[in-house]
Order: C-alpha cells, then sequence, then structure tokens
C-alpha cells in the first residue's frame, strides 16, 4: 500500500541565521579584551620613558638586586604555599569524598567559606590574631605561659607567616580539584581491586591515589599561580617587615613617579612563568591523564574510620579554624572592641565602629555601590560570553571553535596585577580612554572570570545531549533559538552556579582594582586596603563583616558553589 | 606642560612671568607660571550658599587622619544642609600621586584638597591646576607665612612629627630622648615607622632628618630591625595597640588624643629637633563644585572649623582667634627643624629612592 506524500515544501523560515555573526563578534571581543592590553605591555617593556626602543629594563629587572629579590621571595612563597595547599587539602578532600566522616556536608560548607573569604581581608584578620606584640593569640600565649612582654608565639610579619595566610586561602582550590576528582572515580576499580585481594589501604594506594593525582597536580598548580599572583596579602604582611614580592614591587612602580615601562617589564616574567606551568602541566597530563569512561558507575564506596571518625573530624575542624573561625573572631572582637586587639568583654563592647562606619565614612557607600555594580555586571557579562563561548566549543558549532575556545582560556596566564597594569596602559589612550570610569574596571573583572566561567559551562554542555537541539533545529528553529528554548532551560544550575561564582570573585579581587581605581571607581577591597594603609582596624572589620555578609548570602540564595557541590547551609 | 596654553579664565594681569629650572627631578619640562594679583577677601554670601545648594556636594581629597576628616565633613554637611561633603583620605603622597593620574587622563573630580606636603602646591600651581580663592577670615585671622598671597593655597593645620611610646611597655623616664637614643641596641625591634612614598608628614620628616643629621643616620637605623607601615597615622595606633613601644615618626596629635582618651601613650620631642610640615589645602581650578569647594575652603579655615581641629584633632591651628586648648604643648615650645618646600621638592624623588634602597621596601 502506498500513500501520496503530497510534495509540499516545508514552510521554510526565512529568518536568517544570526549565529555567525554573533560568534565571529565574540571572538573579536576576545581578541581586543585580552590581545590589546598584552600588546601594550610588551610595547611599554620594551621601550624607555621617552619610548626609545631598549632592552634596559629587562636588564635592570635581572641585574638590580631589588628587582630579583622579590621574584625569589615570590617564587619560595608560592612554592611553599602549593606545598602546604596540597598537604592539608589533598587528605581533607578525601575525608570528605571517600571516607564516612562525620558532617562531612559541614566541612565542605567551611572549605567553601574559606574560599568566599578575600584572602586581603583574611591577611588583615591574621594580623589582628598574630601581630607578634598585639596579636590576640600572642596575647594568649603570655597570660597562659607568664612568658615576658615582648615574647611571641607566632609572627605574622615574616615570609612564613605570609605563606601560611596565603595557604588559608588558596588550598580549597586544591580542595576542590581533588574531592570532585574523587566524587567521579567510580567505585567498580576499587571493588575490583578488592576482589582480587587488595586490602582497603592497599587499594587506596595503588588504585584511588593514582586516579586523583591528576587533580592533585593541577590542584599544586593552581596554588602556586594563586601564592604567586596575589597583592593583598603580601602587601598587608611583607611591607611591615620590610621585604617587597613582585606584585607588590610592581605596584610600587606605579607610585609618583611612575614607571609604567619598569612594571610593564617586571611583569613579564609572571606571565612567562604562568604560560610555562601551563604547558607543562598540559604535558605532563596529557601522558597521564585517566579516562574514566564506561556506563554506570556504583557509587564510591566509603572507607569505614571507625574509631579515627571523630579524630578525623576533630582534625578537620581544627584545621579549618584557620582560614575561619580565628579570623572571624578577630573580626567580630575588633568591630566591637575599643582598640582593635582588646579582648572583648561586656563592659567595654562599642558601637563606635559599626557608628562610623555607617553614618560617617562618606567613601564607604559609592564603594559599595561600585562594587555591586560591578559584581552584577561582571558575573552576567562574564558568564553570557563564556556560555556562548562553551556552546560553540562543546558544539563545535563554527570553524575556529577551538581558538575561540583557546582565547577564552588564555586569561587564565595573566596574573591580575598585570591585566591591571596593561589595561592602565591600554585604556589611559585615545580612542579608548576608560580610565576613571567602570567600564574598564568591569573589562578586567569580565578578562579574569573569563576562564574558570568558561571551564565551568563547557562541563555543564557536555552533560546535554546534542541531539535535543538537533531536534529543535530540525523543526525550523534558528540556532540562536533553539540555544534559547531547549538549551538555556537546561543549564539553568550551571549557569545560576557560574554567575555566583563569578559574584564572588569581584569580591575578592583586589590586585587588578589597585591599579585601575579612581576615587569615582572605588570598589570594597580597595577601600578595606586604603583603611588599612592608615590603620583604620575597626572600620575595616565592620566593612569586612559587612562584605562577607554579602557574600554568603548569594551563595546561599544559589544555595551552591561550583565544585563544591550543593552546599547547604540550611538544615 | 605649558601654561601658556592654558587661558585664564580668571581675569589675572600678567605681571610676572618666569621660567623656573629644576623640576627635571619631577619630570616636567621647563615651564612658564603666571603670577597674578592677589584676588579679594570672600566672605560667605547666602548667594556662595545657594550656588553651593544648587551643586549639592563637595568632593575632598585629603591626608589628614579619617576620623577627623569625616568627622569635619559631617559637621559642614550640618551646618550647610543640602550639601553633602565625601571625604577621599590616603596619605599625601598617594593623594598627589592620585591627581597627578586623574588630570592626566582628564578626570576631574576633586574640588578640594588638602596635602600634608608644601612641594605638592608647588607643583600643582605651576601646572596651573589651582584655582585663587582667599577666604575673609584667612586674611585678617591668618599670619602671612600660612596662606598664598595669591590665594593659590592656605595652611589648614601644622603638623609635628614627634615620639610616640607606649607608657605600658616602656616607662617615660626610659624611653628614647633623641634620634641618637633610637640607635641603641636596645630598642631593636621594638619601633615602629611610616613611609615617605606614603605620608606627606614623613616625606618632610625624613627630608629635614636627612638633613640635619644625614643618610648615615638612617643606614644605622634601618639596622635596628624597623616595622614599616604606611601612614603617619598609623604609627600612632600600632603603639596604642600595643604592637611596637615606639613610634619613630607619625602623627603627634593622634598620640595626644589617644593619651586624652586613656590610653596608655605619651610624646618624646626629640633633642635634635622635632619634624615638622605645614598642611596646605588647595581648591582646585577645574573643580567639578566651585562653589561648593568654596564654601568648603572658606568654612574650613573659619574660627569654627579650625576650633574643630584644635578640640576634636588637637592639631595646631594658624588661626589666631582660635582657642587652644590646654594638654598640648604650645608650637613654640618644642624645638622644631626647619621646613624646606623647595628643598622637597628638589629632592622627593631621591628620598624615595634612597628610602628604599635602606629599608628594603
Amino acid at each position: 500500500m502506498t500513500i501520496a506524500i503530497p510534495t509540499v515544501p516545508a514552510p521554510r523560515k526565512f529568518g536568517i541565521d544570526l549565529s555567525k555573526p554573533v560568534l565571529y563578534g565574540f571572538a573579536a571581543i576576545l581578541v581586543v579584551l585580552i590581545v590589546l592590553p598584552l600588546s601594550w605591555l610588551f610595547v611599554y617593556s620594551l621601550t624607555d620613558a621617552k619610548g626609545n626602543i631598549t632592552l634596559a629594563n629587562f636588564y635592570r629587572l635581572f641585574t638590580e638586586s631589588s628587582f630579583y629579590d622579590p621574584l625569589v621571595t615570590t617564587f619560595i612563597i608560592a612554592t611553599t604555599s602549593a606545598v602546604l595547599c596540597c598537604a592539608v587539602a589533598a587528605p581533607m578532600g578525601w575525608l570528605v569524598a571517600r571516607t564516612d566522616l562525620p558532617f562531612s556536608r559541614l566541612i565542605r560548607a567551611l572549605v567553601t567559606a574559606s574560599f568566599v573569604t578575600p584572602p586581603f581581608l583574611g591577611a588583615i584578620a591574621w594580623e589582628l590574631l598574630a601581630a607578634p606584640n598585639s596579636g590576640l593569640l600572642n596575647q594568649v600565649y603570655r597570660a597562659v605561659t607568664g612568658a615576658e612582654p615582648d615574647s611571641h608565639l607566632f609572627n605574622i610579619y615574616t615570609i612564613e607567616g605570609i605563606i601560611f595566610v596565603i595557604s588559608c586561602y588558596t588550598f580549597p582550590y586544591v580542595f576542590v580539584l581533588v574531592a570532585n576528582s574523587l566524587d567521579r572515580t567510580p567505585g567498580e576499580l576499587e571493588d575490583a581491586s578488592s576482589i582480587l585481594g587488595g586490602g582497603r589501604w592497599y587499594t587506596a594506594r595503588r588504585v584511588t591515589i593514582p586516579l586523583v593525582l591528576p587533580a592533585l597536580l593541577a590542584g599544586a598548580l593552581v596554588a602556586f599561580l594563586q601564592a604567586m599572583t596575589l597583592f593583598g596579602s603580601p602587601a598587608i604582611l611583607a611591607l611591615p617587615a620590610g621585604f617587597h614580592t613582585m606584585t607588590t614591587k610592581i605596584w610600587s612602580l606605579f607610585q609618583f613617579p611612575p614607571k609604567p615601562e619598569l612594571a610593564a617589564a617586571a611583569s613579564l616574567p609572571l606571565l612567562v612563568l604562568t604560560v610555562l606551568l601551563l604547558r607543562a602541566e598540559k604535558m605532563i597530563l596529557g601522558r597521564r591523564g585517566y579516562s574514566v569512561v564506561g556506563g554506570k558507575y556504583g557509587a564510591p564506596r566509603l572507607i569505614p574510620l571507625h574509631r579515627w571518625r571523630w579524630p578525623a573530624f576533630g582534625l578537620c575542624v581544627l584545621l579549618l579554624f584557620n582560614p575561619v573561625f580565628l579570623p572571624y573572631g578577630a573580626l567580630v572582637n575588633a568591630a566591637f572592641s575599643p582598640v582593635a586587639t582588646t579582648f572583648l568583654t561586656f563592659h567595654n563592647a562599642t558601637m563606635a565602629n559599626i557608628h562610623f562606619v555607617l553614618f560617617e565614612l562618606s567613601a564607604a557607600s559609592l564603594a559599595l555601590k561600585n562594587t555591586v555594580i560591578l559584581g552584577t555586571a561582571t558575573a552576567t557579562i562574564g558568564t553570557a560570553i563564556a556560555l556562548v563561548i562553551a556552546y560553540v566549543t562543546a558544539r563545535q558549532a563554527v570553524t575556529g571553535w577551538r581558538a575561540l575556545g583557546f582565547l577564552a582560556t588564555a586569561p587564565i596566564a595573566i596574573p591580575g596585577i598585570v591585566l591591571g597594569v596593561g589595561l592602565f596602559l591600554s585604556y589611559t589612550r585615545p580612542p579608548f580612554v576608560l580610565y576613571g570610569t567602570l567600564w574598564i574596571l568591569l573589562i578586567a573583572f569580565v578578562t579574569i572570570a573569563l576562564p574558570s566561567a568558561y571551564q565551568q559551562l563547557q562541563a555543564a554542555f557536555r552533560t546535554i545531549h546534542p541531539e535535543l537541539e538537533d531536534a529543535s533545529r530540525i523543526l525550523g528553529a534558528t540556532r540562536l533559538r533553539s540555544l534559547w528554548q531547549i538549551t538555556a532551560p537546561l543549564l539553568r544550575t550551571g549557569v545560576i552556579a557560574t554567575w555566583c561564582f563569578v559574584f564572588v570573585g569581584v569580591m575578592r579581587e583586589l590586585s587588578a582594582a589597585i591599579i585601575l581605581f579612581t576615587s569615582e571607581t572605588k570598589v570594597i577591597s580597595v577601600l578595606i586596603y586604603d583603611l588599612n594603609e592608615s590603620g583604620d582596624l575597626g572600620a575595616i572589620s565592620v566593612i569586612g563583616l559587612g562584605m562577607l555578609i554579602i557574600t554568603f548570602s548569594v551563595v546561599i540564595a544559589v544555595n551552591r558553589i561550583p565544585g563544591f557541590g550543593t552546599v547547604r547551609f540550611r538544615t | 606642560m605649558g601654561v601658556d596654553a592654558m587661558t585664564s579664565d580668571m581675569t589675572k594681569k600678567l605681571s610676572k612671568r618666569d621660567v623656573l629650572k629644576g623640576a627635571g627631578a619631577l619630570g616636567l619640562s621647563a615651564f612658564a607660571v603666571r603670577v597674578s594679583a592677589a584676588p579679594a577677601a570672600e566672605a560667605v554670601t547666602p548667594a556662595l550658599i545657594e550656588a553651593a545648594k544648587k551643586e549639592g556636594s563637595v568632593v575632598f581629597y585629603t591626608a589628614m587622619d579619617l576620623q577627623f576628616a569625616e568627622r569635619l565633613g559631617k559637621t559642614f554637611e550640618a551646618k550647610f544642609p543640602g550639601i553633602s561633603a565625601r571625604v577621599e583620605r590616603s596619605g599625601a603622597e598617594r593623594v598627589f600621586q592620585r591627581i597627578g593620574q586623574e588630570y592626566a587622563s582628564n578626570i576631574h573630580s576633586v574640588d578640594v584638597v588638602n596635602t600634608a606636603d608644601q612641594a605638592h602646591v608647588i607643583i600643582w600651581k605651576r601646572e596651573g591646576w589651582l584655582a585663587q580663592y582667599l577666604p575673609e577670615e584667612v586674611v585678617k585671622y591668618y599670619d602671612k607665612k600660612y596662606y598664598d598671597p595669591e590665594g593659590y593655597s592656605l595652611v589648614t593645620r601644622v603638623l609635628v612629627s614627634p615620639f610616640g611610646i607606649n607608657t605600658n611597655l616602656v616607662k617615660m623616664e626610659d624611653a628614647p630622648k633623641s634620634f641618637a637614643d633610637l640607635l641603641d641596641p636596645k630598642w631593636k625591634g621594638k619601633m615602629v615607622k611610616a613611609h615617605p612614598a606614603y605620608s606627606g608628614t614623613i616625606m618632610n620628616a625624613t627630608f629635614e632628618i636627612a638633613r640635619d643629621l644625614g643618610w648615615g643616620y638612617f643606614e644605622k637605623l634601618a639596622k635596628q630591625n624597623l616595622m614599616q607601615v604606611q601612614s603617619a597615622t598609623d604609627t600612632p595606633k600600632r603603639i596604642v595597640l600595643g604592637e611596637r613601644p615606639v613610634m619613630i615618626d607619625g602623627a603627634g596629635y593622634l598620640v595626644i588624643r589617644a593619651k586624652e582618651e586613656g590610653k596608655p601613650v605619651d610624646i618624646v620631642y626629640p633633642a635634635e629637633g622635632t619634624p615638622v610640615a605645614t598642611s596646605p589645602s588647595v581648591l582646585m581650578k577645574d573643580a567639578p563644585h566651585p562653589n561648593a569647594g568654596k564654601l568648603f575652603q572658606n568654612w574650613m579655615h573659619s574660627r569654627e572649623g579650625q576650633q574643630l581641629l584644635i578640640d576634636f584633632a588637637r592639631q595646631y591651628s594658624p588661626h589666631s582667634q582660635a582657642v587652644e586648648k590646654p594638654g598640648v604643648r604650645k608650637l613654640a615650645d618644642i624645638k622644631l627643624m626647619k621646613e624646606d618646600p623647595q628643598g622637597v621638592l628638589e629632592q622627593a624623588d631621591a628620598v624615595k629612592k634612597r628610602y628604599a634602597e635602606i629599608f628594603g621596601v
């Protein structure tokens, strides 16, 4: 039996597929975002103050001890911090992901809290705790042991102190990578080992740990880069001790009389080192990646800790005193105490700092407004750009998608302060005079946020089958429409999570902002840094706590930060 | 930077044209300066208040202690409702850098500036950035050395940088009495010092100490394991915290304030002389709120503003009618080092460089 099918052509939609122009537009934006500042950086590093081509800047960089000493110091700090972070975060990640550790969700929540705490705020809080004479911990130590007035247990103004504080707020990166990797590792591989007679610890040693090594290596690298490129913590702790790191040195070159050529030259080693390390990681991981491919996996098997359960939990909580409980406690103490490092009692409690910040500090409202505007705009624009690029690379939608993906990841190799210098050089001159507007900060923040936003959304895309989009397109929708109507709703959770992640990142950002702000475009992080320089610790504590409340509100409202799993603060 | 290019909108007669040299150290080329007749002294008139209210706000960049700067702003707001005062506080050298950076990008967001370094005024005046404005009370009650006869700048306060001592940690009789005493090994690791690349007070103090005692003094001092902070307003706070027992330099007035609040701190005026810096304020020519700026500049230097300076901030006022409050040693009774703005102007960069070499930051 045959049926005559009328050969009526399907109603053709006469919409123009805008996807290509849109996509090429995005590529152009990325090129401008990244290439323009880097080009100016190179140009400046190779010229003298009069504009003649010279290598003198680099010569000074590698011959004057005021330049290479900070380079060495930075290297020591970054390496040690990375090792320390791994030593703490890897066992903790394993305990949380792979054992029957009690309250493992609470531990994850506390790690999230350390992650969203701005490192410069943590550094100031640790000044309150461990300054050799006035530090609260040293006061307790002297009171308990009856030691001499000028003896101390801790001195935060040392290279060890800086490494410690940096590690406090960098280890979450390692934790997340390790815990996620362990979450994803299938239980079957371990089962196989057990069936073949491998004991629990043997299995852990021979199967689980090798599987998680790539994540650990990636974590170590991220920790190294973070420690190398931080500005706030070393500026707050190293300068009082009388030494520079590379970031504080670059920043000092912007003081009057500014030496942008030297700042540009001093930025390049950071850039080169970052690129080299990322290449090295690719090479190592390229050979030792474990693709854990297969159908459905069983849940990872949890190792019972038996009588070690509670000691292990205690250890985790104890470690988390350092980034969370102690600093927050010190900030609360300073906020309500008449002198920042006097212990709070019922009798001496004062609202003076709160009153000062709320009713007298005239720069605060503008800074808060700028920060909220920039946080919202950066999160929205950054997520949007990342979403489009993640789509293009995940679906290989246009030719040249690889280049687009590369461009989106490239800023990871640009330390914040280097980007700040590059943007300053690019946008203080025609045709784009953006210095003095929020736009230049927006560009900086979007560029900084792009790589991680892109990677998160790319991961989210991989979980959605292209068939759904294809169906939509077969039915006549343009690519943009199917993206909007089919893919977007499915991606909602991932998008919201990314938005939240970027927002938190803006609150934490200081190293680019410190180069790019003007009095009209000050953000809270810069305001806190200013207040630290003039020693107004009470005001900092109030603003810092306010900032944490805003950040936590956003995190709790969205209820999850990518990588940290669904962190429920309400139980 | 050619001032010639800027046609003056204020009717000034070109009475003298002078090419100044010695600016090479500041990266400026030779330039010309117009010196013009003194402007007429102005009082606060209802018309000025009305015009200021229309502008609605005043932006004040300052190097004074934040608490006082904000109190000044709030008192001004209460006195002239409808005009809000926004204070941007940083060290004088940072304020100078900020204005330079903003003006280089054509950003004119500041109305009134109070710095702690007279050298800045010399440079801004040369650049043609300053407006001429002489409040009536200044002409009547200020000694002539405290204001520019052409009205480009007015001295708001006189700053001294003595030693500060935490008396819980060091008895006053054991406290260092002179710069020479600070080199005693017993003070090693016990002193806190502010930075000349941040603070105008400390820039002047560093210049004066290096001139009077020689850079060799700082080389020896650097071996004493100092705690190096930035602001001259931070060092007094560090000794209040008890973080270090001795403050080498910084805002004396904050030590006095803390002492009067019952904190265990006191002042020592060093035997060799106490560093001093007059702290001038200026009205910018391209101020976005010129009338509010005038009103603020006028009020800050009036008896009322200056009395607040004495009573709240415990600083030295140039206003002869302002009543001194006991508890602060009279300026005339302190052996002071000699302030030299021209010297600071010429050597500021060298001072910063030398200082960084000696102290490492």
